[in-house]
């Protein structure tokens, strides 16, 4: 025997006022998400919203097997950025000025072949293959903070070899007082370099005792891997008691001066970038402070120290020197 | 058969999709992916959605000016408002999260900081525009004055600009895009407003 289904509570039946109104209904329905969706992917494509590149997959330095990579005296011993967040969040306008799209672009940069002019006064002007370079000195693990002018840090494990063991084979004159170094000129590799948003190539330089520091290093990788594109491949300087944009990528020359070489963010904003750019919480950014710092991780910020925490090591380099004028 | 209001879908769609940018964000918030500096990407994100829907707020009457849509008056209140709402959470997130609430180091910025001075004066000005935001305000202040009062969104869009580029480091091709915008939204204000005057 079939039983028949109870009749539905007359509260559920459709008023037919709103039954006749159906085809409107849907119709408004569907408009509303559409101009929902048009209006909101426009918004979010204004502000700038995606998703994070990923992580590069980067080769083991072969030597870095052979290199005991235990603290050596300089190490900090603050806990690690993530690999991924020192590769996918970086400061390298030759591949666009936001953090991500070094790591979105730089897959454009051949680092091999590549050679390092040396030039200026030097005993013997040369021009050295990057593979000859890491034949001469064995990788060694330095872990550093990195202190960006933008006030966030990081800690970095690099790999790479001191600039004073370079510069002591490469026999620089009595008259070497700087060392000025250059990255490559290739807007083919480097498609940010046809935006003159900076004086292209970008150029650093340090003065010669500072250079010959055995804090300053020329880091060919990170994380136990080759240094990826994104971080200066194939040789970048590290600086560690100085702002970020000391630290150039992918040198391609370096040459020894008698004068105080011309930077790069010196050259575009003379108030706000000094020659040194020595990290001082007490000498504020025109337009920021550089008391504090947000560690890349943390959510609360933290003092800067002065010369990043490695005063003990270089405030003598500038002693009476006034770092407020000097900065 | 009795019609609603014209364009039933006009208000809910644009409601939804200003949602959109803070939607997403809460999404990535909590699947960890806004990045590296998570901090300094949402007040970049709230900041700009701030400044687009300003413009767009004050885009609504010139819009209507020129090409006659009528439709755009209809949704330039609720612009404005979600314009504050970024502000604000742009603001709450530089002082709880990003300052920590330290009233020495906020008080600071704001006076010694160009860059935050006029952030935080376009803040204070959109602060009486949103409060004077409804019908029974313009009653109250009558329409003359609360016109003249609503006028102050073009300060605050100015300033918001300002702040946009002593914000960034050396590359203002974004900050220059935006003032460009709003130099055209006054131009064609200042055009309908030159016309008009003589025929009085």
């Amino acid at each position: 025997m079939r039983s028949l289904a109870p009749e539905p509570p007359s509260s559920e039946i459709t008023p037919e006022s709103l039954y006749l109104r159906r085809r409107e209904f849907i119709k408004n329905a569907v408009l509303t998400v559409g101009t929902a969706a048009a209006f909101g992917s426009g918004l979010v494509w204004l502000v700038g919203q995606r998703p994070p590149p990923d992580a590069p997959d980067q080769p083991p330095l072969a030597e870095a097997e052979t290199v005991a990579t235990g603290p050596s005296s300089f190490d900090t011993d603050e806990e690690m950025t993530p690999y991924q967040a020192v590769t996918t969040y970086n400061n390298f306008y030759e591949f666009g000025v936001d953090k991500d799209e070094p790591a979105r672009n730089a897959h454009t940069l051949q680092p091999r072949p590549w050679t390092i002019s040396v030039e200026g006064e030097v005993a013997r002007p040369q021009v050295i293959d990057i593979d000859t370079l890491l034949h001469w000195f064995t990788p060694e693990q330095r872990v550093y903070r990195m202190r960006c002018v933008e006030a966030w840090s990081m800690v970095i494990p690099w790999l790479g070899f001191p600039l004073a063991d370079l510069i002591k084979r490469l026999e620089p004159t009595g008259n070497a007082k700087f060392v000025e170094f250059t990255t490559l000129l290739d807007p083919k590799q480097m498609p940010g370099q046809r935006d003159p948003i900076l004086q292209w190539p970008y150029v650093e330089g340090l003065r010669l005792d500072e250079a010959l520091h055995p804090l300053t290093l020329m880091a060919v990788g990170l994380y136990g891997k080759t240094l990826p594109n994104q971080n200066g491949a194939p040789l970048r300087l590290v600086v560690p008691w100085k702002y970020g944009l000391k630290g150039i990528k992918s040198i391609v020359k370096i040459r020894f001066t008698a004068s105080q070489p011309k930077t790069t963010w010196s050259l575009a904003a003379p108030n706000e970038y000094g020659f040194y750019g020595n990290v001082n919480p007490a000498v504020d950014h025109p337009r920021w402070s550089q008391a504090t710092e947000r560690r890349i991780g943390d959510l609360t910020r933290r003092k800067t120290l002065p010369f990043n925490g490695y005063a003990d090591q270089v405030a003598s380099l500038y002693a009476g020197m006034d770092l407020r004028r000097n900065f | 058969m009795a019609r609603g209001a014209p364009l039933p879908w006009l208000k809910p769609g644009v409601f939804i999709g200003a949602l959109a940018p803070l939607a997403i964000m809460v999404v990535e918030g909590m699947q960890g992916t806004l990045g590296a500096n998570p901090i300094a990407e949402i007040e970049n994100v709230l900041g700009l959605a701030a400044l687009v829907l300003l413009m767009a707020t004050l885009a609504c009457t010139p819009a209507r000016r020129l090409f006659g849509w009528t439709w755009t008056a209809r949704i330039r209140r609720m612009l404005g408002l979600f314009a504050f709402f970024y502000v604000s959470l742009h603001f709450l997130t530089y002082l709880i999260v990003d300052q920590g609430l330290d009233a020495g180091r906020i008080v600071e910025d704001i006076v010694k900081r160009p860059f935050i001075t006029v952030g935080f004066a376009a803040l204070v000005l959109l602060t009486p525009l949103a409060f004077t935001s409804t019908t029974a305000s313009i009653r109250r202040l009558g329409y003359r004055r609360w016109q003249v009062l609503h006028q102050l969104a073009y300060v605050a869009g100015g300033l918001a600009v300002i702040h946009f580029f002593w914000r960034v480091k050396i590359d203002i091709s974004q900050p220059l895009l935006y003032a460009a915008v709003l130099a055209t939204l006054l131009l064609v204000r200042l055009a309908f407003w030159l016309r008009r005057t003589p025929s009085r």
